[in-house]
């Protein structure tokens, strides 16, 4: 958003930027007026509610384009317009696709609209169950990275541990862990710690490893001793390595955390889906699903923002 | 730029005796040796250059002194008291600048001073504005040319006011014009703040123009092949002065190279 590409730059957009600018919050007008004047195949809730929703968005965008606001998301607004259109025409107009696994529009609305209770709260177990377990481990890994590979008694003991446990998918223990872990929820949470914490483990290690000596030199010769050498020399010089380390910890942990929702721990996203599977209510396993997938990717680009700004000393990185 | 001087109390210049050096290396199950029986004592202040043929040991030597590593047998003494390890009395300049990425050049040049937490902003201050890089203060190290990075490394040096300036090749990297600037900063730091100085490099021009005194080194492993004070005046102390010329042809003989132009 902050390059300025030369279109952006001229006096005049081109047609075309101004077809998508102004065809946008048409395209979402369009989807409500088929939304409410075409037939429900079906009793569906909420179809008044969803036009007026998406006759709002339409509203919305054509102030944005006023306002000269939008430009980069002009194409995927009016795209995601017509799309929810087509869904809503194809599904609960006239019924094409097999019912109920594929929902229509309204039927994910009407989850959000009288079951936003229980999805919230499934939505912060999910969390506090990941951020707990993806902090301990995150932790514990560059704790144990670091050691390993500063200090060669550590290295000799730990290593065969981790080679033989790493590369195990934390999954396949999670039977052995609802045994002897007092509570499925303590399970989770360590499972989920093993699972984040070897990547991080490792590519700390890596990153230690591959430090210049002569940074140690500079500061060694300055009268440094072993804990500067460790906290502000190793540790920053190994930062790069270390994210590479939490994105792939935090990925293994959302799949932990679903499996453990899945299997035993009575709360949470990952638990809400698997009941709703089971009562076959599929639009609420789709509007669960959708909670998943925007918690995942809010997390996701916090720690990319995070990266971004403990990183802003290298010249440049990958933009999420 | 005088005020620097008066921040920082003026130390007595180290001196160093060093006696029948020996190290060397193991590589392969054999040993190389690297030192061969080198002796010679450093008087304070004094600024003396180390020449010799490329891979002789000469920044291994730098090494021991800095007590970066530990010789295999021989005593080093500084100001009469055996090196047993680093200290922020011997400061070392890198061939490269070595500046940590991840601070920017103020904080770069504060490291010594981090290191026994006594952080101090005006001293960082002096040290960069010493080597015009006041207005860089808060840029990142990529953003440097190599001149100025190796010039935020002088400033990094200096703040720790060192009684002996340990400098392996400094300036090696840098382009000729550039090198020219930054041997007469370092003279002229050399003559204000009086620290004692060894200088590992292969420019024998430079060695005359900034040293008192010129040690040769035979290829590895290195022995002691000449020792010459430099008594050229100021104004001798140039390029074209026939003193100079004539100085650097006869080491250069010395180290074999008598023949090349």
């Amino acid at each position: 958003m902050s390059r300025v590409t030369s279109a952006q730059k001229a006096e005049q957009p081109s047609f075309k930027a101004l077809l998508w600018r102004w065809g946008a919050g048409p395209c979402w007008a369009l989807a409500a007026l088929l939304t409410w004047w075409l037939p429900d195949g079906d009793d569906f809730p909420d179809t008044t509610l969803l036009a007026g929703l998406f006759l709002a968005c339409g509203v919305v965008l054509l102030v944005l384009a006023a306002l000269k606001r939008l430009r980069y998301w002009a194409p995927w607004s009016a795209v995601l317009g017509l799309g929810l259109g087509a869904w809503e025409v194809v599904q609960a107009k006239f019924l094409l696709l097999p019912r109920p696994f594929f929902g229509t529009p309204q039927d994910l609305l009407d989850v959000f609209l009288t079951d936003w209770k229980r999805l919230g709260d499934s939505l912060l177990h999910s969390l506090l169950l990941l951020l707990i377990g993806y902090g301990i481990g995150a932790c514990v890994g560059i704790a144990v990275g670091m050691a390993l590979g500063r200090s060669l008694r550590f290295r000799y003991w730990v290593r065969p541990i981790m080679r033989v446990i790493g590369p195990l998918p934390p999954v396949a223990l999670l039977p052995l862990a609802f045994v002897i872990m007092p509570s499925t929820r303590l399970a989770g949470e360590a499972l989920m710690a093993l699972s984040a914490g070897f990547p991080v483990a490792v590519l700390t290690w890596s990153g230690v490893a591959a430090v210049d000596p002569a940074y140690y030199d500079v500061a060694r010769t300055m009268g440094a001793k072993d804990r500067f050498l460790v906290l502000r020399v190793a540790l920053p010089a190994a930062t790069p390595q270390i994210f590479v380390g939490l994105f792939m910890g935090l990925g293994a942990s959302f799949s932990m955390l679903v499996v453990a929702e899945m299997l035993g721990v009575k709360s949470g996203l990952g638990f809400y889906m698997q009941w709703a599977q089971g009562w076959a209510a599929y639009p609420n396993m789709y509007a669960a699903l959708l909670v998943m997938a925007l918690m995942c990717t809010s997390l996701m680009t916090l720690l990319f923002k995070l990266r971004d700004y403990v990183l802003r000393w290298q010249k440049d990185g990958l933009k999420w | 730029m005088v005020k620097t001087a008066a921040t920082q109390p003026a130390l007595k210049p180290l001196s160093l005796h060093i006696d029948h050096l020996n190290h060397g290396y193991e590589a392969q199950g054999a040993m190389r040796p690297v030192l061969d029986d080198v002796s010679f004592d450093v008087a304070p202040g004094e600024f003396v250059a180390l020449l010799g043929p490329s891979g002789c040991g000469k920044s291994t030597l730098l090494r021991l002194i800095a007590g970066l590593e530990v010789p295999l047998s021989g005593t080093i003494e500084a100001d009469g008291r055996e090196i047993t390890g680093p200290g922020p009395d011997r400061i070392v300049m890198f061939q490269d600048p070595t500046l940590y990425p991840w601070r920017t050049v103020e904080e770069n040049v504060t490291l010594g001073l981090d290191i026994h937490k006594k952080r101090d902003p005006k001293i960082v201050r002096d040290a960069l504005q010493l080597v015009g890089l006041e207005k860089d203060a808060s840029s990142w190290p990529h953003q440097l040319s190599g001149g100025m990075a190796q010039r935020v490394a002088l400033a990094r040096a200096l703040v720790n006011n060192p009684r002996m300036l340990i400098l392996d090749e400094p300036l090696g990297k840098l382009d000729s014009l550039t090198r020219l600037t930054m041997q007469g900063e370092i003279r002229r730091f050399w003559q204000k703040r009086g620290f004692s100085a060894l200088m590992v490099t292969h420019d024998v021009e430079e060695a005359l123009l900034l040293a008192t005194r010129v040690l040769v080194f035979s290829p590895r492993p290195a022995r002691i092949v000449s020792d010459r004070p430099i008594d050229l005046s100021a104004e001798q102390r140039h390029r074209d002065d026939p003193h100079v010329i004539a100085l650097r042809r006869d080491i250069l003989e010395q180290l074999g190279h008598s023949n090349d132009w």
